[in-house]
């Protein structure tokens, strides 16, 4: 069993059956976190280097446990720590200094779009993007296909909506990819300001101003957190206005499917993108997102490194 | 455990090996000798469950091994009760995260769930498994298993003993001992994966 790709830095590397793949292998992977003991042999002796130059909690964490519960050995560079953000060494300098050390995996957060992509050329280990930029987050969209079918038993023919900051999300970018990949209808809304230029004609998807408009017919809603960080004040005059139109509250649920799914990615703005009775409503899977995300990287690994050691 | 069958309603790869009389025709021809008939393999199953059931079921749970050991182990569970009148635990267990050869196979093997529905600790746990060969896959089952807890006893039962061990592993109970050469192929099917219950002695000519 293995990948047809080296590296995971977007969806666009997967081919169908790698994704049917992941999702098998993961499945069996969750099981190992429900143990007494959380841990198998697996991953021995191989080597992780996290490489988040950009702030994270929950993927940092998510895959640092994957690794440990694999037995790989694994090490961590923050962002702060690190001699590119005080000493001034470029990313691929950085890169090249790690890969002098012999990893087998790198993964990879950065602010800037490209950046995995960029360091693959300097390193003989996988490469996996954990987040670069507005660009792509392809473990999140795996561990949100692996919810989906673990909640709805079934992934064709489902009508999944991603509304919020479309345009800043990464997490958008990579599940519209994904989603429609995997044979999904996407309907994607958020404010005008927030929905990318030409989504429709480049991603496939459907697009509404309102959510509510498209409510009836879907099975899945995600939302997506308001980034602040990656916008001024020019995108949605501010938080409360932002709340009152594009914020989901059960008010705004009525007329939805008995069996609508809510998603986040979180972290969760709770009274901006949604409020904290959807956010722990019945309806949620959040957590079980997260809970699945460890799964879904412990198989991401452990099938890249299905074609023996790196040279 | 969900099922992961549900997956958009598409087979997935399974490692060659499955394809039992495919895939091997660029070699010369195979000769395939019958051991046992289903028939057979239900006597041999009969006896070891007796064996079982003399040293005492109580607080002891059969595991199969995956792939073959699991319908096996289901089998064997019928003829304990049969026997006994009484239920006995079963659970399955996949061994690939623990095999020692990973770094040396060329693509991972596919994992499957292991489904241990009690608690192993102070628990007798007969181990199940088609065929007993290099003793590589009993040691990692063994291993597999102390990750879940404390067995009081962990023994072993097998279709067919076929020699050429590697570690120092035997089977307490087995339903055929062979001797065999290295290039002879000892398949034991099993109605619910091949369609057919019986066991063959395959051997590829030169």
């Amino acid at each position: 069993m293995k990948l047809s790709t080296r590296h995971l830095l977007s969806i666009n590397d997967l081919s169908r059956k790698d994704v049917l793949t992941i999702l098998q292998t993961a499945v069996s992977f969750k099981e190992i976190s429900e143990r007494p003991i959380k841990k198998v042999p697996t991953l021995r002796g191989r080597t992780v280097i996290n490489c988040f130059f950009e702030d994270s909690t929950r993927t940092r964490l998510s895959f640092e446990l994957a690794e440990k519960r694999l037995s790989a050995d694994s090490s961590n560079i923050g962002k702060s720590g690190s001699a590119m953000a005080k000493k001034g060494e470029t990313l691929l300098d950085t890169i090249r200094n790690i890969e002098a050390m012999r990893p087998d995996i790198l993964v990879i957060r950065h602010s800037a779009a490209g950046a995995p992509a960029q360091a693959a050329t300097a390193t003989r280990a996988h490469v996996i993007n954990a987040g670069d930029g507005m660009h792509e987050h392809p473990t999140q969209a795996l561990l949100d296909l692996m919810t989906i079918n673990e909640v709805k038993g079934r992934i064709k023919g489902l009508k999944v909506g991603i509304a919020g900051d479309i345009l800043h999300s990464r997490v958008a970018r990579s599940n519209m990819l994904l989603l429609k990949k995997m044979g999904i209808d996407v309907i994607v809304a958020g404010p005008p300001t927030l929905l990318p230029v030409g989504v429709e004609e480049v991603f496939g998807v459907r697009t509404c101003y309102d959510i509510r408009e498209a409510l009836p017919e879907l099975d899945v809603l995600m939302l997506l957190r308001v980034q602040r960080e990656r916008m001024g004040e020019q995108f949605f005059p501010s938080a409360r206005e932002y709340a009152r139109y594009f914020g989901v509250s059960n008010e705004s649920l009525k007329g939805c499917k008995d069996d609508l799914v809510i998603m986040h990615p979180g972290p969760v703005n709770r009274g901006v993108e949604i409020t904290a009775d959807v956010a722990d409503g019945p309806r949620s899977v959040i957590l079980g997102q997260v809970t699945n995300g460890v799964a879904v990287r412990m198989a991401v690994m452990y099938l890249l490194l299905g074609d023996g050691p790196s040279e | 455990m969900a099922p992961t069958d549900h997956i958009a309603n598409e087979s997935l790869p399974t490692k060659s090996g499955e394809a039992f009389f495919q895939g091997e025709k660029l070699m010369g021809p195979t000769t395939v000798k019958p051991l046992l008939s289903e028939k057979e393999m239900e006597a041999e199953l009969t006896r070891i469950a007796r064996e079982i059931v003399a040293e005492g079921t109580e607080n002891v749970a059969l595991v199969g091994i995956r792939t073959r050991g699991v319908p096996l182990a289901e089998w064997l569970a019928k003829r304990v009760e049969s026997i006994q009148h009484k239920s006995i635990e079963l659970g399955s267990l996949d061994i690939n995260l623990y095999r020692d050869d990973l770094s040396e196979v060329s693509e991972q093997p596919v994992v499957r769930p292991t489904d241990i529905p009690f608690s192993i600790t102070g628990k007798g746990i007969v181990l199940v498994d088609d065929v007993l060969y290099t003793g590589r896959t009993i040691r990692a089952a063994m291993d597999a298993l102390i990750d879940y807890g404390r067995p009081r006893f962990i023994r072993l039962a097998v279709m067919v003993d076929r020699g050429w061990r590697e570690l120092p592993i035997q089977a307490d109970y087995v339903g055929r001992k062979l001797k065999t050469t290295a290039d002879q192929n000892v398949k034991v099917m099993l109605k619910d994966i091949d369609g057919v219950s019986q066991i063959v002695i395959k051997r590829q000519e030169a």
